[in-house]
């Protein structure tokens, strides 16, 4: 390194700020929620000496609470609708906007757009498309010719409902890294493979696929942990999981055991729970879905 | 959407047009059209009266379907501007000191070389990994032994919402501007400093104007992350006259869950200044968007 940069003494100030931002709010605050698990706490905002007797209780109370495995699955469920629905989507989106010319620039901007505006805006928006006396959707099948009034929160449609928004609205952010993946694939390959007589669809599957393989990895992994993050588009849609507890996401739950029902603790317990999901799935993307060094 | 004619595509980078091209071209319109005709639908039916929202909502609002009822309906109900001030003071506040707190930190991290410098870089991608979820809880505790949440003081409360935030975005915004910084060249520093630049000089005059291109990624990506960001407002701003844009968006759903009209209204007059800003600043608001993602 240049010699300007011996004194140390300005990478400790420089670095101190961060160092404290990091400290004092996500490493203390990580394991002061782990140890907060197995205490007993009422208030929100109130610490606590108590320890839970068992001190594991909170963690029984997790296995025997039916609305967290409800939770894990309509979790699991928004990962795959995740993984087929954006990353799907968007690779096909992107695929066809690889091959052609004009309006590439407009398609990008409109796709994304969705992105920028707040979830819970998009919540209010979707909760007047969904509405049940009438809403737009239901309005537009009155048109073509439907008699009867569909209620698209009750409970065979609650979780497609409240997915749908949120699928949609992360399509273009896929797209965006996924269409910058496919233009950083050389011309000459496409040239070549032309010349040699390749169809489309042997294009794509010979040439555009496997060259952004580590692309579709970092999508892939994005998706996995930005299902465990929804959070504002499901509570503004359907707050404290509703119907009957049909609705509840990891997030959203413990959002519901915090503020809710006052189960701060137990709150603390559902956060511990997502950590570990968290962990556990990007270990098996990992394992699942290998970055290659080769291109 | 996604049928079998999507596989039929129009021969790879061909100029010539036809049928394939056409379906490719219908595909692609109508997935736009589901991006755009929601907004449009909110915005036409925020300036028609209730029933006709239920009614009629296809039409455009013109002659007597028009109404600017509940706009004034919102303006007076709800603390608009009051909302907006805050979320915006919030937001350029997070920005403000991510780009401050990341940018040194990272030019640290390149330019010095130090024991434990490894063990830092590795402490920040570990906690970009932590979930809000996790650290929220001892996060308002911790704050409200400190009294600068629930308080009636406007600042502070400020203050609650923008220090969490920034920890949220630092370790991010550190790795994106760490990379920057890195592939800058020292000549223009060894010039400054042999001219008498102090390290801080340097950093202020010949960095930040260098690394201008990242620090906008970073504001970007910062700025919009805390606007929207709905769950650290719920915990922190509670409230009425603290409200934030996105925390007075919820809290309409349960208060005047039924006033569809008002309802559209809001959530035009929150989207629109959205919509506007990112016409102009598209192309820099996708990159700072999908930044760390997309390398290089």
């Amino acid at each position: 390194m240049s010699n300007i940069y011996r004194k140390r003494k300005y990478a400790v100030i420089f670095l101190i700020p961060a160092l404290l931002f990091m400290t004092v709010y996500l490493y203390y605050p990580f394991f002061v929620n782990i140890v907060d698990s197995f205490q007993s706490i009422r208030t929100l905002g109130a610490g606590s000496n108590n320890w839970n007797d068992p001190w594991y209780s909170n963690y029984v109370e997790l296995i025997h609470d039916e609305v967290v495995w409800t939770s894990l699955k309509n979790t699991g469920i928004m990962i795959i609708a995740t993984l087929v629905g954006q990353v799907g989507i968007a690779l096909l989106l992107a695929l066809m906007v690889d091959n052609i010319h004009k309006g590439v620039q407009f398609f990008r901007t409109v796709y994304f757009f969705p992105i920028v505006i707040s979830a819970t805006a998009l919540g209010l928006l979707f909760n007047l498309v969904f509405l049940y006396d009438k809403g737009m959707l239901n309005q537009l099948l009155e048109i073509f010719g439907k008699t009867f009034l569909t209620d698209w929160k009750d409970e065979s449609h609650a979780l497609a409902t409240m997915m749908i928004p949120v699928v949609w609205q992360y399509v273009g952010f896929y797209f965006v890294i996924i269409e910058t993946g496919l233009n950083n694939v050389p011309d000459e390959l496409y040239e070549s493979a032309k010349i040699d007589g390749a169809t489309a669809l042997q294009r794509i599957r010979y040439i555009s696929v496997p060259m952004i393989h580590n692309v579709m990895v970092t999508c892939i992994t994005l998706g996995v942990t930005g299902a465990l993050k929804v959070f504002d588009l499901p509570w503004t849609m359907f707050p404290k999981g509703m119907p009957l507890d049909e609705t509840f996401l990891t997030g959203t739950y413990m959002y519901y055991q915090t503020m809710e029902a006052k189960n701060v603790d137990y709150g603390s317990t559902l956060a511990v729970l997502i950590v570990v999901l968290g962990v556990i799935l990007a270990q098996i993307t990992k394992r699942v879905f290998k970055e290659r060094e080769d291109i | 959407m996604k049928d079998n004619r999507t596989n039929d595509i129009a021969p790879v980078k061909s100029h010539h047009y036809n049928a394939g091209t056409g379906i490719v071209y219908i595909i692609l319109s109508i997935w736009a059209l589901t991006t755009i005709y929601p907004i449009f639908w909110v915005v036409e039916n925020s300036f028609k009266a209730k029933d006709k929202i239920l009614s009629n909502s296809f039409a455009l609002p013109i002659g007597e379907l028009f109404t600017l009822a509940n706009y004034k309906k919102a303006f007076g109900n709800l603390n608009i501007f009051q909302a907006y001030g805050n979320s915006i003071f919030i937001s350029g506040c997070v920005t403000i000191g991510v780009m401050l707190v990341a940018g040194l930190a990272a030019f640290a991290l390149v330019r010095f070389s130090f024991k434990g410098k490894a063990l830092i870089g590795n402490l920040i991608i570990a906690a970009m990994m932590f979930p809000v979820f996790a650290t929220i809880i001892p996060v308002y505790t911790m704050e409200a032994s400190w009294h600068i949440t629930n308080t009636d003081n406007w600042l502070l409360t400020m203050l609650s919402v923008i220090l969490p935030q920034i920890a949220g975005n630092i370790c991010f915004a550190i790795i994106v501007l760490r990379s920057y910084i890195q592939s800058l060249p020292l000549d223009l520093e060894e010039a400054a400093h042999l001219e008498g630049c102090s390290i801080p000089q340097i950093f202020f005059k010949i960095i930040v104007p260098l690394a201008k291109p990242s620090l906008v990624t970073v504001a970007i990506f910062s700025f919009l992350w805390s606007y929207n960001d709905l769950f650290t407002q719920m915990f922190f701003l509670r409230r009425p006259e603290m409200r934030a844009i996105t925390r007075l968006l919820n809290e309409l759903t349960s208060q005047e869950g039924t006033n569809y009209g008002l309802m559209a209204a809001a959530v035009t007059l929150v989207i629109i200044p959205v919509i506007i800003v990112y016409i102009f600043l598209q192309k820099y608001i996708i990159k700072g968007m999908t930044a760390g993602a997309i390398k290089g």
